[in-house]
């Protein structure tokens, strides 16, 4: 092993989207020796394609808004599947995460009084969302980039390097995690130009390497996104929640063919854009369900005068949550109202003036008129849904974002519980800097409590690296398969039979489907040298996409419901017992073992957010009368002075405490009995389980 | 469906040359389309970047007919129909294989840029600006990085000798957007941006203007307004505390 070049850092953030480069910014603030290991050049991660903004509740726009109404809004688009406490967490700090951002040179569009301007956004009862006109993400990265830089610069100034405590490693990708004794040593990757390996020895990992809609064929997603961190935390021996729940984005585009599925940012309905069939009927309205009766506009009139009066009128059906946005589009198309391509019309051209339209939406209107030659200001777009988002993701405790691993966290799209069974749009840039900071925080106090840092073994980088080159040959070999083919089956396979509808019959085909193609993988060689050879790297990540697209089917199949972004034809309607079931994947010997577990229950506080109405949606019937006898019922629109009360003053039985207490109610009606002790493990207080590594240690 | 005539670029940093493929192109396609296509049935190892094959990241920046373009922003249909589509590697930059470019250069430049200096008085959420005043430096901040500017720009391309002092358009929008911010704390970047980065090389040729894909005016809004005479600012002091009052004016409100 003498020849591999080697590292050593206090924390390694695997990911350089607004997830990893918070997570770094914190650690090295911390004083942590931290590097950042991007899968592209730095600065072009996923981020940069996030559009609409960032939600968090400033109150600029509607000063009733508050962290109580967005956590109220997060809880209702994740179907009452959020884990609370992240919900709760994520509510609360995003404003000081978006302020923050200005500090670091950021530019938001703003209101008439100077501060940061909000819009619009689905599910979100009040404009929310922090924005820079649709290139919300771009300004996220590249300020969080020149945050990076400026540290670095400080670092350059006091110690002469510029690299001395922050260092960037670009083009790098992960293949394997290193452990040592059940916890975190460190990490091994490979220069993507030179296809050399690079060991880094590091007690603490942060992921934050987004999700994996690289394995659908209709994607808005670009070719980093193939589950690497999912599938190297469970190698790790970490858990996934959830992972049925895919969101597809209503709107992506639809032609030509070689743009399709690439997004059509929600802030075109946020600000006024229509849904139209071929008909030129606006058909959201005869989608609204009913939990969504009451808050939703009935009428073309009503929906069109919320825009202007949004205190006296309900919002139009066309800002529904993006479940069901996607939902009524593809019935649509089925029922052959579609437009000519597949899609459906959505239509700003005659809801605004052309000059508004560049103003508001300026990529929007580029994209078009490059990408499909329609100028949209003068015509409807044609719009179909694309894979988006996962949902679910590495399970983590909800303050430290800890994984069951000692020394692994995860932040952003690749952890799990955020955002339940669907995310509202603007929830994502807002979580990424809300738990990446937590992350880094975390694992450098989880480095700070060690006693001595475990090491790596040269047996474990040997056998990564060998399993590595495995997969690369000179010069192509009869017989052997071919990486992109079969990652165009596997795109296939998830598009067709694990897509945004899904039925019992059609999911057990894709277990069988990816079980063929497991085995096909296992003969996957690409051909060529070591430098810069993309065939050779996307043989790499098709072993993570394999395993990651294994959970979602085993997990769609299980969950024998309709919720959030996942739709069962066979089982529709939302069954309030699986709104208490977290469906865990882990890695046994035989590939991915799935196992049923007590979502952590909501504190009385929280949960008297909402009305009794709502509440009797979701919960069952032995939950509304436990609700009923906490007298619950509440408003979230008090102003901000109640603001952080509820979860740390009022009641010893929220946060922490109850999730890592038992609730008599959580598992007495699950679906299946084996509902297991696993909630205390993985939810417990993270300091907890520091102090278990350094016991295991001493 | 029809079959068109491609010249790419292949080889390293010891030397490479033009090979031909003959490839099938659909309708609406772009050339980053083909690209891939090339990658999935004739040359699996064809080494390109990209991203988000939407204009947005930047990535996949190189030189088709010549000329700099993004690969996924040009589409099949911009070429007349027997016309052969040659894509090299950007010239600027060092091949690292195929179309891949060494680009840290613009990176090394980027860090040493003096970052934004906020405001010692402001805390955060107190930030005040008006629309007007960010839209200014909102219009740099556009930028994807794709480099095409920089690629473009005569001062550096084929004149490796000028890469030490000259940070190149990328940089100086950078820095204009930066001296246009209206809570940035330092008032230097003018200088800096004639000391530092080698401003004065820049001979307004508008090339860097032609190839930016975010449609940045480069040149009349950044270059030409930070190549006003320094004098203007730093000798006049009503100038200089007209800008100190504007401030405390936006921050009460
Ligand atoms: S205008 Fe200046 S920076 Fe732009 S290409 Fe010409 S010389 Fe280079
Ligand atoms: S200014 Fe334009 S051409 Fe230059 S890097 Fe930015 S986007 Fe590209
Ligand atoms: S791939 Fe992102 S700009 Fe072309």
């Amino acid at each position: 092993m003498s020849e591999i070049e080697r590292h050593s850092f206090d924390v390694l953030v695997i990911g350089a989207g607004g997830a990893g480069l918070r997570a770094a910014i914190e650690a090295r603030s911390a004083g942590k020796k931290t590097a950042i290991i991007s899968k592209s050049l730095f600065g072009k991660a996923h981020t940069v394609m996030a559009e609409g903004g960032a939600a968090a509740a400033l109150g600029n726009v509607n000063s009733r808004d508050n962290w109580m109404v967005h956590f109220r809004d997060t809880i209702r688009g994740g179907k009452f599947l959020n884990h609370y406490r992240m919900a709760e967490l994520h509510a609360k700090e995003a404003p000081d995460r978006i302020w923050e951002l200005e500090t670091y040179g950021a530019l938001f569009d703003r209101t008439k009084d100077g501060r940061i301007s909000q819009r619009n956004f689905g599910g979100h009862e009040y404009p929310r969302l922090a924005h820079v006109g649709d290139r919300t993400g771009l300004e996220m990265i590249r300020t969080l980039q020149q945050k990076i830089v400026s540290l670095q610069q400080d670092d350059k100034n006091n110690v002469g390097s510029y690299e001395s405590k922050l260092k960037i490693f670009a083009e790098t990708t992960i293949v394997e995690l290193l452990m040592s004794e059940g916890r975190i040593a460190g990490a091994l990757g490979y220069y993507r130009d030179t296809g050399r390996f690079v060991l880094f020895e590091a007690p603490a990992v942060v992921l934050a390497t987004g999700g994996i809609g690289k394995s659908f064929k209709v994607t808005s997603n670009s070719w980093e996104y193939t589950g690497d961190g999912h599938a190297l935390a469970m190698r790790a021996g970490a858990t996934l929640v959830n992972m049925e729940f895919v969101q597809f984005h209503p709107t992506g585009m639809v032609w030509p063919p070689s743009v399709k599925g690439i997004l059509v940012t929600e802030s075109v309905r946020g600000d006024g854009g229509v849904l139209r069939n071929s008909e030129g009927r606006r058909f959201m309205f005869d989608y609204i369900p009913e939990v969504f009766k009451s808050q939703y506009a009935t009428t073309e009139e009503e929906g069109d005068r919320w825009y202007t009066d949004p205190d006296n009128n309900k919002r139009p059906p066309e800002l529904l949550p993006r479940d069901e946005v996607a939902r009524a589009i593809n019935s649509e198309v089925k029922a052959g109202r579609g437009s000519p391509h597949g899609g459906v019309f959505l239509d700003v051209s005659t809801r605004m003036k052309a000059e508004e339209i560049i103003k508001r939406l300026p990529s929007m209107h580029h994209q078009f008129k490059e990408l499909a030659d329609v100028d949209i200001t003068k015509e409807p777009m044609e719009v179909g849904p694309t894979c988006h988002y996962v949902m679910g993701g590495i399970e983590v405790d909800p303050e430290s974002q800890q994984s069951k691993v000692p020394g692994l966290f995860a932040a952003g799209e690749v952890s799990g519980g955020m955002h339940g069974s669907n995310r509202l749009g603007g929830n994502s840039l807002s979580d990424l800097l809300v738990f990446g900071k937590r992350a880094g925080e975390y694992a450098a106090a989880y480095v700070d409590g060690l006693s001595e840092r475990p090491r790596t073994t040269d047996a474990d980088v040997a056998a990564a690296s060998t399993a590595a080159l495995d997969l690369l040959t000179e010069q192509p070999e009869e017989g052997a398969e071919n990486p992109y083919t079969l990652q165009h089956d596997l795109q296939q396979v998830m598009n067709d039979l694990v897509g945004i509808i899904r039925r019992a019959g059609e999911l057990e085909e894709a277990l069988t489907r990816l079980a063929e193609l497991r085995k096909r993988a296992a003969n996957v060689k690409a051909s060529g040298g070591r430098r810069y050879n993309p065939g050779w790297h996307l043989a790499m990540d098709l072993r993570n996409m394999l395993t990651v697209s294994e959970c979602i089917a085993k997990a769609a199949l299980e969950r024998s419901e309709s919720r959030g972004g996942h739709t069962r034809e066979d089982n529709p309607g939302m069954d309030p017992n699986w709104r208490k079931v977290n469906l865990i994947c882990s890695l046994g010997e035989n590939g991915v073992v799935l196992k049923r577990q007590p979502l952590p229950t909501m504190p009385d506080e929280l949960l008297s957010l909402f009305d009794r109405s709502e509440l009797a949606k979701y919960l069952t019937e032995a939950e509304l009368a436990d609700f009923d006898r906490i007298g619950g019922g509440g408003e979230a629109t008090g102003g901000d002075e109640s603001g952080s009360a509820p979860a740390e003053t009022e009641s010893e039985a929220v946060g922490m405490v109850s999730a890592s207490e038992h609730p008599p109610t959580a598992d007495a009606d699950t679906p299946d009995g084996d509902a297991v002790d696993d909630a205390t493990a993985t939810t417990g207080d993270a300091t907890t389980k520091t102090d278990d590594g350094n016991g295991d240690k001493a | 469906m029809t079959t068109r005539h491609f010249r790419v670029w292949r080889g390293d940093d010891e030397g490479g040359e033009l090979t031909d493929f003959d490839v099938e192109v659909n309708e609406g396609e772009v050339v980053l389309d083909i690209i891939h296509r090339l990658q999935a049935t004739q040359a699996p190892d064809l080494a390109v970047r990209w991203n988000c094959k939407a204009g947005k990241c930047g990535s996949c920046s190189a030189e088709i007919n010549g000329k700099p373009r993004l690969l996924c922003m040009t589409r099949m249909s911009t070429f007349t129909a027997d016309e052969t589509i040659t894509v090299t590697p950007l010239r600027t930059f060092p091949v690292v294989r195929d179309l891949v470019t060494d680009v840290s250069y613009n990176y090394e430049k980027a860090r040493a840029m003096p970052a934004f200096a906020p405001p010692a008085d402001l805390k955060p959420g107190e930030y005040r600006m008006q629309q007007v005043d960010v839209e200014r430096s909102q219009e740099f901040r556009k930028c994807i990085e794709c480099f095409l500017c920089q690629n473009t720009c005569h001062v550096i391309r084929d004149h490796e000798e000028n890469k030490p002092p000259f940070s190149g358009p990328r940089l100086f929008i950078r820095a204009a957007e930066l001296d246009m911010h209206p809570l940035d704390a330092r008032e230097d970047r003018k200088e800096l941006a004639q000391a530092e980065q080698g401003l004065g090389y820049c001979n307004i040729t508008k090339c860097c203007t032609e190839v930016c894909p975010e449609h940045i005016k480069i040149t009349d809004n950044a270059i030409i307004p930070m190549k006003e005479r320094v004098v203007d600012r730093r000798y006049d002091p009503l100038v200089w505390l007209g800008r100190k009052i504007l401030r405390r004016d936006q921050i009460k409100n």
